[in-house]
């Protein structure tokens, strides 16, 4: 089913969120002309409250009048909806599907958490242990690769970019910005060559370019972060 | 244990029974958990046969290790040497793998499968905190707010239905099937009595979610559904079990 250049795309975010970003880059895969609209967190707007009621989180895609939140339900939307050959994101297979689902659940699960960690961490026993974890993930993610990207295509999604490749994509900008500011390598291509090569041809990609805010900003806003927070009680 | 199924699609359609022999396929589970129930609904809908293997989560077998290795979990689908993890993950699968059989889950239109996708995310987050929660609560205001936001899913689940039905007098979230949605919640049924049960609660309030409550009639009445549910006494004894010995809760009886 393909949607007419009539209807309206509205995004609402804010730049800096990986979340935001995943929404942004399938848009201009798909080549859709949308509205950014940036939020401003602890003042959000009626729209953002109307339109994600349950959540009042961001992104939320406003698309010929009706909201839908969640990135990657989003992302699947975006696909399902805006069906141009050449720009799909889910593979056909069901299990190859099964594969990208499974991989976003499991980053968004057990990724974010630990690479927010290793963002905040100020002491060297918080950044140990949020660095292994966040090494884990990578690992793991490493060795999906080859199994999911076909043998020497460059993204997980095969020749182009796809779902998962996207959810994973997203957070490389706050990886960057937790190197600088760590003082760490995460995207080491001693311990993660294949990553680290898929890492520089999905930033290539000028969809993904035209989203991904300045390394700086990130840095400048995870400091500002780090400068608020407290650690969680010790259990 | 072979399952063989027969399925029973609700009053206003065609009854037929199809069975499937699709190769190899093993579902590893545990009795109670709603994550597994609904994988039983969908495959028994679908009319696929399949091998059910009950696990034992305190002395996890090979065959779990070996099929989900990253989070060592049930339910896990096998299928000949695929292994899928994540309910719905799984139930995703089945409907797409299987397009060509049985009712779809999820429904064409990409908007109400965004809704599909958004509720069903959403009754497993409040699930797994808000009613389990009312189970693991250690004061009785930590229990208080969880029964009020198990109450606040209620209603706005009766919303969501009252939205997917208007205008329509469909019976199921799903239409005139049951549908992802459907299978999402109506697998949580015999915990949500249970939480009842123990908590003394009453919970499924037709005063309060009319709506849902008719729904829950309906779905009750399919064979495949009243043949997957725990007995719901089994369910309070095992919530109970998990509440003196994993979750270390005295309760206030």
């Amino acid at each position: 089913m393909a949607a007419s250049g009539n209807q309206e795309v509205t995004l609402l975010g804010v730049r800096l969120s990986p979340f935001v970003i995943r929404v942004g880059i399938a848009l201009n895969i798909k080549e859709v002309q949308y509205e950014f609209l940036e939020e401003i967190l602890s003042a959000k707007s009626e729209l953002l409250l109307k339109s994600n009621p349950v959540y009042k989180k961001v992104p939320v895609l406003i698309h010929d009048g009706k909201p839908i939140c969640e990135s990657m339900i989003i992302v699947q939307y975006i696909d399902d909806v805006w069906t141009r050959s050449g720009t799909t994101l889910m593979p056909t297979d069901p299990y190859q599907k099964a594969m990208h689902r499974f991989w976003t659940v499991y980053l968004d699960d057990k990724f974010e958490p630990s690479l927010y960690n290793l963002t905040m961490s100020q002491t060297e026993a918080a950044k140990a242990e949020a660095e292994e974890q966040t090494m884990a993930v990578l690992q793991l993610l490493e060795e999906a690769f080859v199994k999911m990207s076909n043998k020497g295509k460059p993204f997980f999604g095969g020749d182009t970019i796809g779902y998962l490749d996207i959810a994973i994509g997203s957070y490389l900008g706050w990886m960057r910005a937790t190197e600088e500011i760590i003082g760490l390598k995460l995207l080491d291509d001693a311990r993660i060559p294949l990553l680290c090569a898929w890492a520089e041809n999905f930033c290539n990609n000028e969809a993904v370019r035209n989203v991904s805010p300045e390394i700086m900003k990130i840095v400048e806003y995870a400091k500002f972060l780090r400068s608020k927070y407290t650690p969680p009680p010790a259990k | 244990m072979q399952h063989r199924s027969h399925i029973n699609f609700p009053q206003t359609l065609i009854h037929s029974q199809v069975k499937m022999a699709e190769g190899d396929l093993k579902l590893l589970g545990t009795w109670p958990s709603p994550f597994v129930l609904r994988i039983k609904m969908v495959l028994q809908q679908k009319g696929l046969s399949y091998e059910y293997l009950e696990q034992d989560l305190k002395n996890k077998g090979e065959l779990l290790l070996k099929h989900n290795p990253i989070y060592k979990k049930i339910p896990i689908l096998i299928h000949g040497d695929r292994s899928i993890c994540e309910s719905l993950v799984i139930l995703q699968y089945i409907d797409e793998n299987w397009s060509d059989i049985g009712p779809p889950l999820l429904p064409a239109d990409p908007y109400e499968r965004a809704m599909a996708r958004f509720w069903a995310a959403y009754i497993d987050e409040k699930f797994v905190g808000s009613f389990w929660g009312i189970l693991k609560a250690a004061t009785e205001e930590a229990k208080a707010e969880k029964i009020a936001d198990s109450f606040g899913v209620l209603q706005q689940l009766e919303g969501v239905f009252k939205k997917c039905s208007a205008g329509t007098g469909k019976g199921f979230f799903g239409g005139d099937t049951i549908g992802f949605i459907d299978v999402t919640l109506g697998s949580q049924l015999s915990w949500i009595k249970a939480v009842e049960k123990i908590s003394g609660v009453k919970l499924l309030d037709k005063t309060k979610i009319p709506l849902l409550m008719e729904w829950e009639k309906r779905f009750l009445a399919i064979d495949f559904v009243k043949n997957t549910l725990p007995n719901v006494e089994k369910v309070v004894e095992y919530g109970r079990l998990l509440q003196a010995t994993t979750w270390k809760v005295t309760p206030a009886k």
